[in-house]
Protein backbone atom coordinates (compact mmCIF):
# COMPACT_ATOMS: atom_id res chain seq x y z
CA UNK A 1 0.00 0.00 0.00
CA UNK A 2 3.40 2.07 1.45
CA UNK A 3 4.47 1.54 -2.52
CA UNK A 4 1.02 3.21 -4.25
CA UNK A 5 1.10 5.91 -2.32
CA UNK A 6 4.60 6.74 -2.93
CA UNK A 7 3.77 6.80 -6.30
CA UNK A 8 0.95 8.67 -6.84
CA UNK A 9 3.07 11.49 -4.79
CA UNK A 10 5.97 11.02 -6.51
CA UNK A 11 3.38 11.01 -10.13
CA UNK A 12 2.35 14.45 -8.45
CA UNK A 13 5.29 15.91 -7.50
CA UNK A 14 6.92 15.27 -11.19
CA UNK A 15 3.81 16.93 -12.72
CA UNK A 16 3.94 19.58 -10.60
CA UNK A 17 7.16 20.83 -10.69
CA UNK A 18 7.54 20.25 -14.69
CA UNK A 19 10.16 17.70 -14.53
CA UNK A 20 12.17 18.76 -17.41
CA UNK A 21 13.50 15.40 -18.24
CA UNK A 22 9.26 13.85 -17.57
CA UNK A 23 8.24 15.86 -20.10
CA UNK A 24 10.80 15.08 -22.38
CA UNK A 25 9.74 11.92 -22.43
CA UNK A 26 6.15 12.07 -22.59
CA UNK A 27 6.41 14.53 -25.61
CA UNK A 28 8.53 11.75 -27.66
CA UNK A 29 5.72 9.07 -26.16
CA UNK A 30 3.11 11.96 -27.73
CA UNK A 31 5.11 12.42 -30.94
CA UNK A 32 5.98 8.73 -31.66
CA UNK A 33 2.15 7.37 -30.81
CA UNK A 34 0.34 10.71 -33.04
CA UNK A 35 3.02 10.70 -36.22
CA UNK A 36 2.60 6.88 -36.49
CA UNK A 37 -1.31 7.18 -35.96
CA UNK A 38 -1.39 9.47 -38.68
CA UNK A 39 0.96 7.80 -41.23
CA UNK A 40 -1.13 4.75 -40.36
CA UNK A 41 -4.39 6.14 -40.64
CA UNK A 42 -3.25 7.75 -44.08
CA UNK A 43 -2.26 4.17 -45.74
CA UNK A 44 -4.88 1.89 -42.91
CA UNK A 45 -8.56 4.11 -43.09
CA UNK A 46 -8.09 4.25 -47.39
CA UNK A 47 -7.56 0.39 -47.37
CA UNK A 48 -10.52 -0.51 -45.08
CA UNK A 49 -12.61 1.73 -46.96
CA UNK A 50 -11.96 -0.14 -49.92
CA UNK A 51 -11.92 -3.35 -48.31
CA UNK A 52 -15.59 -2.29 -47.06
CA UNK A 53 -16.96 -0.89 -50.00
CA UNK A 54 -15.73 -3.25 -53.13
CA UNK A 55 -16.38 -7.00 -53.81
CA UNK A 56 -13.85 -9.15 -54.74
CA UNK A 57 -12.95 -12.53 -54.75
CA UNK A 58 -10.36 -12.73 -52.09
CA UNK A 59 -11.49 -9.30 -50.26
CA UNK A 60 -12.80 -11.36 -47.08
CA UNK A 61 -9.49 -13.30 -46.84
CA UNK A 62 -7.56 -10.48 -46.99
CA UNK A 63 -9.71 -9.33 -44.21
CA UNK A 64 -9.53 -12.13 -42.27
CA UNK A 65 -5.46 -11.75 -42.72
CA UNK A 66 -5.91 -8.05 -41.16
CA UNK A 67 -7.54 -9.12 -38.35
CA UNK A 68 -5.03 -12.14 -37.49
CA UNK A 69 -2.61 -9.45 -37.72
CA UNK A 70 -4.25 -6.94 -35.06
CA UNK A 71 -2.95 -9.77 -32.73
CA UNK A 72 1.02 -9.55 -34.06
CA UNK A 73 3.13 -9.80 -31.00
CA UNK A 74 5.37 -6.34 -30.75
CA UNK A 75 8.62 -8.08 -29.52
CA UNK A 76 8.22 -10.10 -33.17
CA UNK A 77 7.54 -7.12 -34.96
CA UNK A 78 10.40 -5.15 -33.20
CA UNK A 79 12.96 -8.11 -33.98
CA UNK A 80 11.72 -7.97 -37.93
CA UNK A 81 11.95 -4.33 -37.87
CA UNK A 82 15.04 -4.27 -36.18
CA UNK A 83 16.56 -7.14 -39.10
CA UNK A 84 15.55 -5.14 -41.72
CA UNK A 85 17.09 -1.76 -40.62
CA UNK A 86 20.35 -2.83 -38.86
CA UNK A 87 23.46 -2.16 -40.53
CA UNK A 88 23.07 -5.29 -42.27
CA UNK A 89 19.50 -5.39 -43.06
CA UNK A 90 18.42 -4.67 -46.45
CA UNK A 91 17.70 -0.94 -45.41
CA UNK A 92 20.25 -0.30 -43.11
CA UNK A 93 21.87 2.25 -45.35
CA UNK A 94 19.05 4.55 -43.98
CA UNK A 95 20.80 4.26 -40.50
CA UNK A 96 18.06 4.97 -38.40
CA UNK A 97 18.02 2.20 -36.31
CA UNK A 98 17.70 3.74 -32.44
CA UNK A 99 15.87 6.79 -33.83
CA UNK A 100 12.36 7.78 -33.13
CA UNK A 101 11.75 6.82 -36.83
CA UNK A 102 12.63 3.32 -36.59
CA UNK A 103 9.90 3.54 -33.54
CA UNK A 104 7.13 5.29 -35.63
CA UNK A 105 7.98 2.43 -38.57
CA UNK A 106 7.65 -0.28 -36.15
CA UNK A 107 4.46 1.50 -34.11
CA UNK A 108 2.82 1.43 -37.76
CA UNK A 109 3.08 -2.11 -38.52
CA UNK A 110 1.44 -2.67 -35.60
CA UNK A 111 -1.74 -0.11 -36.00
CA UNK A 112 -2.23 -0.33 -39.65
CA UNK A 113 -3.70 -3.46 -38.98
CA UNK A 114 -6.47 -2.38 -36.77
CA UNK A 115 -6.93 1.12 -38.76
CA UNK A 116 -8.06 -1.25 -41.50
CA UNK A 117 -9.84 -4.23 -39.85
CA UNK A 118 -12.06 -1.78 -37.58
CA UNK A 119 -12.51 1.37 -40.05
CA UNK A 120 -13.68 -1.83 -42.91
CA UNK A 121 -16.11 -2.90 -40.07
CA UNK A 122 -17.27 0.41 -39.66
CA UNK A 123 -17.67 1.74 -43.07
CA UNK A 124 -19.13 -1.26 -44.37
CA UNK A 125 -21.85 -1.10 -41.41
CA UNK A 126 -22.72 2.21 -43.17
CA UNK A 127 -21.63 0.70 -46.78
CA UNK A 128 -24.49 -1.61 -46.13
CA UNK A 129 -27.21 1.37 -45.25
CA UNK A 130 -26.41 3.55 -48.03
CA UNK A 131 -25.53 1.15 -50.74
CA UNK A 132 -28.61 1.12 -52.47
CA UNK A 133 -29.16 4.90 -52.01
CA UNK A 134 -25.95 6.01 -53.46
CA UNK A 135 -26.51 3.88 -56.24
CA UNK A 136 -29.82 5.05 -56.82
CA UNK A 137 -28.87 9.00 -56.83
CA UNK A 138 -25.85 7.70 -58.83
CA UNK A 139 -22.69 9.08 -56.20
CA UNK A 140 -19.63 9.34 -57.82
CA UNK A 141 -16.94 7.20 -56.35
CA UNK A 142 -14.97 9.67 -54.77
CA UNK A 143 -18.11 11.63 -53.54
CA UNK A 144 -19.17 8.20 -52.06
CA UNK A 145 -15.93 7.58 -50.28
CA UNK A 146 -16.09 11.05 -48.63
CA UNK A 147 -19.30 10.48 -47.55
CA UNK A 148 -18.79 7.04 -45.84
CA UNK A 149 -15.32 8.40 -44.15
CA UNK A 150 -17.74 11.88 -43.23
CA UNK A 151 -20.45 9.69 -41.64
CA UNK A 152 -18.71 6.77 -40.09
CA UNK A 153 -16.69 9.53 -38.33
CA UNK A 154 -17.60 8.96 -34.77
CA UNK A 155 -16.80 5.22 -35.33
CA UNK A 156 -13.40 5.74 -37.13
CA UNK A 157 -12.45 8.03 -34.28
CA UNK A 158 -12.85 4.82 -32.10
CA UNK A 159 -10.94 3.20 -34.38
CA UNK A 160 -8.28 5.77 -34.00
CA UNK A 161 -8.50 5.25 -30.26
CA UNK A 162 -7.70 1.76 -30.70
CA UNK A 163 -4.81 2.28 -32.29
CA UNK A 164 -3.68 5.47 -30.21
CA UNK A 165 -4.06 2.88 -27.25
CA UNK A 166 -1.97 0.59 -28.60
CA UNK A 167 0.71 3.20 -29.45
CA UNK A 168 1.31 4.80 -26.78
CA UNK A 169 1.19 1.58 -24.45
CA UNK A 170 3.50 -0.03 -26.66
CA UNK A 171 6.74 -1.42 -25.11
CA UNK A 172 8.32 -4.37 -26.78
CA UNK A 173 9.09 -3.31 -30.27
CA UNK A 174 10.10 0.35 -29.30
CA UNK A 175 12.88 -0.94 -26.86
CA UNK A 176 13.98 -3.27 -29.59
CA UNK A 177 14.59 -0.57 -32.58
CA UNK A 178 14.55 2.35 -30.25
CA UNK A 179 17.05 1.28 -27.53
CA UNK A 180 16.00 3.25 -25.04
CA UNK A 181 18.26 5.88 -25.08
CA UNK A 182 17.93 8.96 -22.99
CA UNK A 183 16.96 12.03 -24.39
CA UNK A 184 16.62 10.67 -27.58
CA UNK A 185 14.18 7.47 -28.28
CA UNK A 186 13.12 6.92 -24.53
CA UNK A 187 9.53 7.13 -24.02
CA UNK A 188 7.51 6.44 -21.18
CA UNK A 189 6.91 2.95 -21.40
CA UNK A 190 10.55 2.04 -22.00
CA UNK A 191 11.25 4.54 -18.95
CA UNK A 192 8.39 2.15 -16.64
CA UNK A 193 10.68 -1.00 -17.99
CA UNK A 194 13.88 0.89 -17.29
CA UNK A 195 12.81 1.64 -13.64
CA UNK A 196 11.29 -1.39 -12.99
CA UNK A 197 14.54 -3.46 -13.75
CA UNK A 198 16.29 -0.57 -11.40
CA UNK A 199 14.14 -1.38 -8.15
CA UNK A 200 13.16 1.94 -8.75
CA UNK A 201 9.35 0.72 -8.05
CA UNK A 202 7.56 4.05 -6.89
CA UNK A 203 9.34 6.26 -9.62
CA UNK A 204 7.87 3.21 -12.84
CA UNK A 205 4.45 3.29 -11.33
CA UNK A 206 3.98 7.08 -10.90
CA UNK A 207 5.00 7.22 -15.09
CA UNK A 208 3.02 4.20 -15.16
CA UNK A 209 -0.10 6.91 -13.45
CA UNK A 210 0.80 9.48 -15.65
CA UNK A 211 0.48 7.19 -18.51
CA UNK A 212 -2.67 6.13 -17.87
CA UNK A 213 -3.99 9.74 -16.94
CA UNK A 214 -3.80 10.29 -20.58
CA UNK A 215 -5.43 7.34 -22.04
CA UNK A 216 -7.92 7.79 -19.06
CA UNK A 217 -7.88 11.69 -20.41
CA UNK A 218 -8.34 10.69 -24.23
CA UNK A 219 -10.63 8.09 -23.99
CA UNK A 220 -13.16 10.27 -21.90
CA UNK A 221 -12.93 12.95 -24.68
CA UNK A 222 -14.03 10.62 -27.12
CA UNK A 223 -16.31 8.48 -25.69
CA UNK A 224 -18.23 11.94 -24.81
CA UNK A 225 -18.11 12.75 -27.93
CA UNK A 226 -19.68 9.94 -29.44
CA UNK A 227 -22.07 9.89 -26.50
CA UNK A 228 -23.31 13.02 -28.09
CA UNK A 229 -23.19 11.81 -31.34
CA UNK A 230 -25.31 8.74 -30.81
CA UNK A 231 -28.07 11.41 -29.34
CA UNK A 232 -28.21 12.76 -32.23
CA UNK A 233 -28.47 9.48 -34.18
CA UNK A 234 -25.21 10.12 -35.87
CA UNK A 235 -23.69 6.75 -34.71
CA UNK B 1 -24.50 9.91 -86.00
CA UNK B 2 -25.87 9.75 -82.66
CA UNK B 3 -27.59 13.46 -81.66
CA UNK B 4 -26.02 14.59 -78.06
CA UNK B 5 -28.69 15.28 -75.51
CA UNK B 6 -28.49 18.18 -73.09
CA UNK B 7 -29.89 17.18 -69.57
CA UNK B 8 -33.20 19.43 -70.50
CA UNK B 9 -33.67 17.46 -73.63
CA UNK B 10 -33.51 14.18 -72.80
CA UNK B 11 -36.72 12.53 -73.05
CA UNK B 12 -36.75 9.31 -71.00
CA UNK B 13 -40.64 8.17 -71.49
CA UNK B 14 -42.41 7.00 -72.75
CA UNK B 15 -40.96 3.87 -70.60
CA UNK B 16 -41.43 0.54 -72.76
CA UNK B 17 -40.72 -2.62 -70.89
CA UNK B 18 -40.41 -5.84 -72.57
CA UNK B 19 -39.99 -9.92 -71.82
CA UNK B 20 -38.57 -8.33 -68.84
CA UNK B 21 -37.58 -11.32 -66.28
CA UNK B 22 -35.05 -10.89 -63.36
CA UNK B 23 -34.11 -14.15 -61.95
CA UNK B 24 -33.05 -14.03 -57.97
CA UNK B 25 -30.77 -17.23 -57.21
CA UNK B 26 -31.85 -19.60 -60.05
CA UNK B 27 -35.96 -18.52 -58.94
CA UNK B 28 -37.99 -16.13 -61.39
CA UNK B 29 -38.86 -12.80 -59.69
CA UNK B 30 -40.29 -11.49 -62.73
CA UNK B 31 -41.79 -13.11 -65.36
CA UNK B 32 -42.09 -12.00 -68.89
CA UNK B 33 -42.77 -8.64 -67.98
CA UNK B 34 -43.82 -6.61 -70.85
CA UNK B 35 -45.88 -2.78 -70.35
CA UNK B 36 -45.74 0.73 -71.24
CA UNK B 37 -45.06 3.79 -68.58
CA UNK B 38 -46.71 6.83 -70.80
CA UNK B 39 -44.96 9.86 -70.98
CA UNK B 40 -46.15 12.50 -68.17
CA UNK B 41 -48.24 10.02 -66.96
CA UNK B 42 -49.02 8.88 -63.10
CA UNK B 43 -48.84 5.08 -63.02
CA UNK B 44 -49.89 3.16 -59.90
CA UNK B 45 -48.38 -0.11 -59.38
CA UNK B 46 -50.38 -2.33 -57.72
CA UNK B 47 -50.41 -6.13 -56.13
CA UNK B 48 -49.97 -7.93 -53.25
CA UNK B 49 -47.06 -8.15 -51.01
CA UNK B 50 -44.12 -10.43 -52.81
CA UNK B 51 -45.82 -10.16 -56.16
CA UNK B 52 -42.79 -8.26 -57.37
CA UNK B 53 -43.61 -4.39 -57.47
CA UNK B 54 -40.73 -2.85 -55.40
CA UNK B 55 -38.03 -5.13 -57.77
CA UNK B 56 -39.78 -3.56 -61.10
CA UNK B 57 -39.59 -0.13 -60.17
CA UNK B 58 -35.68 -0.93 -58.65
CA UNK B 59 -35.12 -2.68 -62.25
CA UNK B 60 -36.47 0.81 -63.90
CA UNK B 61 -34.35 2.97 -61.30
CA UNK B 62 -31.05 0.48 -62.57
CA UNK B 63 -30.61 -1.12 -59.09
CA UNK B 64 -31.38 -4.50 -59.87
CA UNK B 65 -29.46 -6.16 -62.97
CA UNK B 66 -31.44 -7.66 -65.82
CA UNK B 67 -31.86 -11.26 -66.28
CA UNK B 68 -33.62 -11.66 -69.72
CA UNK B 69 -35.63 -8.67 -71.66
CA UNK B 70 -35.29 -5.09 -71.95
CA UNK B 71 -36.16 -1.77 -70.51
CA UNK B 72 -35.98 1.53 -73.30
CA UNK B 73 -36.52 5.33 -72.07
CA UNK B 74 -37.87 7.07 -75.07
CA UNK B 75 -36.38 4.28 -77.22
CA UNK B 76 -32.77 4.76 -75.28
CA UNK B 77 -31.11 2.11 -73.17
CA UNK B 78 -30.92 2.89 -69.84
CA UNK B 79 -27.47 4.57 -69.55
CA UNK B 80 -25.92 6.92 -66.51
CA UNK B 81 -27.64 10.25 -68.31
CA UNK B 82 -31.12 8.67 -68.04
CA UNK B 83 -30.44 7.19 -64.53
CA UNK B 84 -29.52 10.81 -63.60
CA UNK B 85 -32.88 12.12 -65.01
CA UNK B 86 -34.50 9.83 -62.20
CA UNK B 87 -34.99 10.05 -58.50
CA UNK B 88 -36.04 7.48 -56.22
CA UNK B 89 -37.97 7.45 -53.07
CA UNK B 90 -37.71 4.36 -50.70
CA UNK B 91 -40.08 2.57 -48.54
CA UNK B 92 -37.88 2.71 -45.90
CA UNK B 93 -35.85 6.52 -46.10
CA UNK B 94 -32.50 5.68 -46.22
CA UNK B 95 -31.42 9.25 -44.87
CA UNK B 96 -27.66 10.21 -43.98
CA UNK B 97 -26.24 10.29 -40.68
CA UNK B 98 -26.20 14.68 -41.16
CA UNK B 99 -29.11 17.16 -40.01
CA UNK B 100 -31.53 17.68 -42.84
CA UNK B 101 -30.10 20.56 -44.06
CA UNK B 102 -26.83 18.29 -44.16
CA UNK B 103 -28.68 15.73 -46.25
CA UNK B 104 -30.06 17.85 -48.95
CA UNK B 105 -26.81 19.49 -49.38
CA UNK B 106 -24.88 16.29 -50.57
CA UNK B 107 -27.38 15.59 -53.23
CA UNK B 108 -27.34 19.03 -54.37
CA UNK B 109 -23.09 18.60 -54.13
CA UNK B 110 -24.15 16.34 -57.27
CA UNK B 111 -26.42 17.36 -59.26
CA UNK B 112 -25.83 21.16 -58.73
CA UNK B 113 -29.46 21.83 -59.56
CA UNK B 114 -30.15 24.92 -57.18
CA UNK B 115 -28.78 26.91 -54.45
CA UNK B 116 -29.09 27.03 -51.00
CA UNK B 117 -32.24 29.03 -51.40
CA UNK B 118 -33.62 26.59 -53.07
CA UNK B 119 -32.48 23.85 -51.33
CA UNK B 120 -34.61 26.11 -48.38
CA UNK B 121 -37.30 26.37 -50.50
CA UNK B 122 -38.35 23.02 -51.42
CA UNK B 123 -37.85 22.44 -47.82
CA UNK B 124 -40.44 24.45 -47.16
CA UNK B 125 -42.51 23.06 -49.46
CA UNK B 126 -42.46 19.72 -47.28
CA UNK B 127 -42.80 21.40 -44.20
CA UNK B 128 -39.78 20.71 -42.97
CA UNK B 129 -38.08 24.75 -42.92
CA UNK B 130 -37.84 24.65 -39.29
CA UNK B 131 -35.49 21.32 -38.97
CA UNK B 132 -32.81 22.53 -40.92
CA UNK B 133 -29.96 21.65 -38.13
CA UNK B 134 -31.99 18.63 -36.87
CA UNK B 135 -30.31 15.49 -37.11
CA UNK B 136 -32.10 14.02 -40.14
CA UNK B 137 -32.85 10.06 -38.10
CA UNK B 138 -34.59 12.14 -35.14
CA UNK B 139 -37.49 12.80 -37.49
CA UNK B 140 -40.59 10.82 -37.06
CA UNK B 141 -41.65 8.57 -40.16
CA UNK B 142 -43.62 10.75 -41.95
CA UNK B 143 -40.95 14.06 -41.50
CA UNK B 144 -38.33 11.14 -42.57
CA UNK B 145 -40.67 10.20 -45.56
CA UNK B 146 -40.92 14.14 -46.56
CA UNK B 147 -37.05 14.89 -46.18
CA UNK B 148 -37.03 11.94 -48.61
CA UNK B 149 -39.13 13.31 -51.28
CA UNK B 150 -37.84 16.95 -50.87
CA UNK B 151 -34.36 15.07 -51.37
CA UNK B 152 -35.70 13.71 -54.58
CA UNK B 153 -37.24 16.96 -55.98
CA UNK B 154 -33.86 18.50 -55.79
CA UNK B 155 -32.32 16.38 -59.11
CA UNK B 156 -35.52 17.76 -60.64
CA UNK B 157 -36.25 14.31 -62.20
CA UNK B 158 -38.12 13.75 -65.00
CA UNK B 159 -39.19 10.21 -63.68
CA UNK B 160 -40.35 10.09 -59.92
CA UNK B 161 -39.98 6.51 -58.43
CA UNK B 162 -42.04 6.21 -55.11
CA UNK B 163 -42.27 3.00 -53.35
CA UNK B 164 -45.37 3.15 -51.33
CA UNK B 165 -44.10 6.92 -50.34
CA UNK B 166 -47.11 7.28 -47.69
CA UNK B 167 -47.22 3.95 -46.05
CA UNK B 168 -48.19 4.65 -42.23
CA UNK B 169 -47.96 8.29 -42.45
CA UNK B 170 -50.13 10.84 -40.46
CA UNK B 171 -52.85 12.63 -42.73
CA UNK B 172 -51.04 15.71 -42.99
CA UNK B 173 -47.75 14.46 -44.58
CA UNK B 174 -49.98 12.07 -46.40
CA UNK B 175 -51.68 14.96 -47.82
CA UNK B 176 -48.35 16.94 -48.01
CA UNK B 177 -47.12 14.34 -50.46
CA UNK B 178 -50.07 13.67 -52.28
CA UNK B 179 -49.98 17.45 -53.50
CA UNK B 180 -46.86 17.09 -53.92
CA UNK B 181 -46.52 14.63 -56.64
CA UNK B 182 -49.45 15.99 -58.40
CA UNK B 183 -47.70 19.03 -58.35
CA UNK B 184 -44.60 17.46 -60.04
CA UNK B 185 -47.01 15.86 -62.22
CA UNK B 186 -48.24 18.77 -63.65
CA UNK B 187 -44.91 20.47 -64.54
CA UNK B 188 -44.25 17.33 -66.57
CA UNK B 189 -42.66 14.91 -64.39
CA UNK B 190 -43.39 11.19 -65.10
CA UNK B 191 -44.37 9.52 -61.87
CA UNK B 192 -44.69 5.65 -61.22
CA UNK B 193 -46.02 4.78 -57.66
CA UNK B 194 -46.61 1.47 -55.39
CA UNK B 195 -48.94 1.72 -53.07
CA UNK B 196 -51.74 -0.80 -50.90
CA UNK B 197 -53.73 2.45 -50.59
CA UNK B 198 -56.97 1.89 -53.26
CA UNK B 199 -58.48 5.48 -52.61
CA UNK B 200 -54.69 6.97 -53.59
CA UNK B 201 -54.66 5.30 -56.33
CA UNK B 202 -57.88 6.05 -57.59
CA UNK B 203 -56.94 9.86 -56.60
CA UNK B 204 -53.59 10.12 -58.06
CA UNK B 205 -53.07 7.58 -61.05
CA UNK B 206 -53.98 7.84 -64.50
CA UNK B 207 -52.82 4.37 -65.34
CA UNK B 208 -52.69 1.32 -63.38
CA UNK B 209 -50.31 -1.89 -64.09
CA UNK B 210 -51.59 -4.90 -61.55
CA UNK B 211 -48.99 -7.07 -60.66
CA UNK B 212 -48.95 -10.87 -59.35
CA UNK B 213 -46.48 -13.47 -58.58
CA UNK B 214 -43.90 -11.98 -60.80
CA UNK B 215 -46.23 -11.15 -63.71
CA UNK B 216 -48.24 -8.42 -64.95
CA UNK B 217 -51.70 -9.66 -65.06
CA UNK B 218 -53.11 -6.21 -65.99
CA UNK B 219 -52.53 -2.59 -67.34
CA UNK B 220 -55.47 -0.18 -67.81
CA UNK B 221 -56.64 3.41 -67.56
CA UNK B 222 -57.26 3.35 -63.39
CA UNK B 223 -61.12 4.46 -64.48
CA UNK B 224 -61.24 0.81 -66.03
CA UNK B 225 -59.33 -0.75 -63.67
CA UNK B 226 -61.25 0.29 -60.53
CA UNK B 227 -64.34 0.05 -62.49
CA UNK B 228 -64.44 -3.54 -64.42
CA UNK B 229 -61.01 -5.16 -63.76
CA UNK B 230 -60.62 -7.64 -66.17
CA UNK B 231 -58.48 -11.13 -64.15
CA UNK B 232 -60.25 -12.70 -60.92
CA UNK B 233 -56.88 -11.26 -59.16
CA UNK B 234 -57.72 -8.49 -59.63
CA UNK B 235 -60.99 -8.79 -58.91
CA UNK B 236 -60.54 -10.61 -55.66
CA UNK B 237 -57.49 -7.87 -54.68
CA UNK B 238 -60.28 -5.09 -55.04
CA UNK B 239 -62.50 -7.24 -53.08
CA UNK B 240 -59.72 -7.35 -50.65
CA UNK B 241 -59.50 -11.21 -50.70
CA UNK B 242 -56.22 -13.67 -50.45
CA UNK B 243 -54.46 -14.18 -53.49
CA UNK B 244 -53.16 -17.48 -53.77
Amino acid sequence: MNILLEAFKQSFDLVLMLDRDLFEILFLSLKVSFISLFFSCLIGLPLGTFLAIKNFWFRDNILIVFNTLMGLPPVVVGLIVYLIISRSGPLGWLGILYTPTAMIIAQMILIIPIIVSLSAQAIEEVNQEYKYLFLSLVVPSHKAVKAYLFDARYSILTVMLAGFGRAISEVGAVIIVGGNIDHLTRVMTTSIALETSKGNLSLALALGIILLSIALTVNFLLIRLKIRAKRRMYV
Amino acid sequence: MFKKFTKSELKISPIKIKDLSISINDRFILNNINCLINNKSITAILGPNGAGKSLLLQTINGLIPISNGEITFNLRQLDENIRKQQAMVFQSPTLLRRTVLGNMEFVNSIYKNTNMLGVKDILKKVGLEAYNDKPARLLSGGEKQRLSLARALLIQPKLLLLDEPTANLDPYSLKLIEDLILEENSKGTTIILITHDMSQAKRLASDIIFINKGRVLEQTNSNIFFKEPKTIESKKYLAGEILL
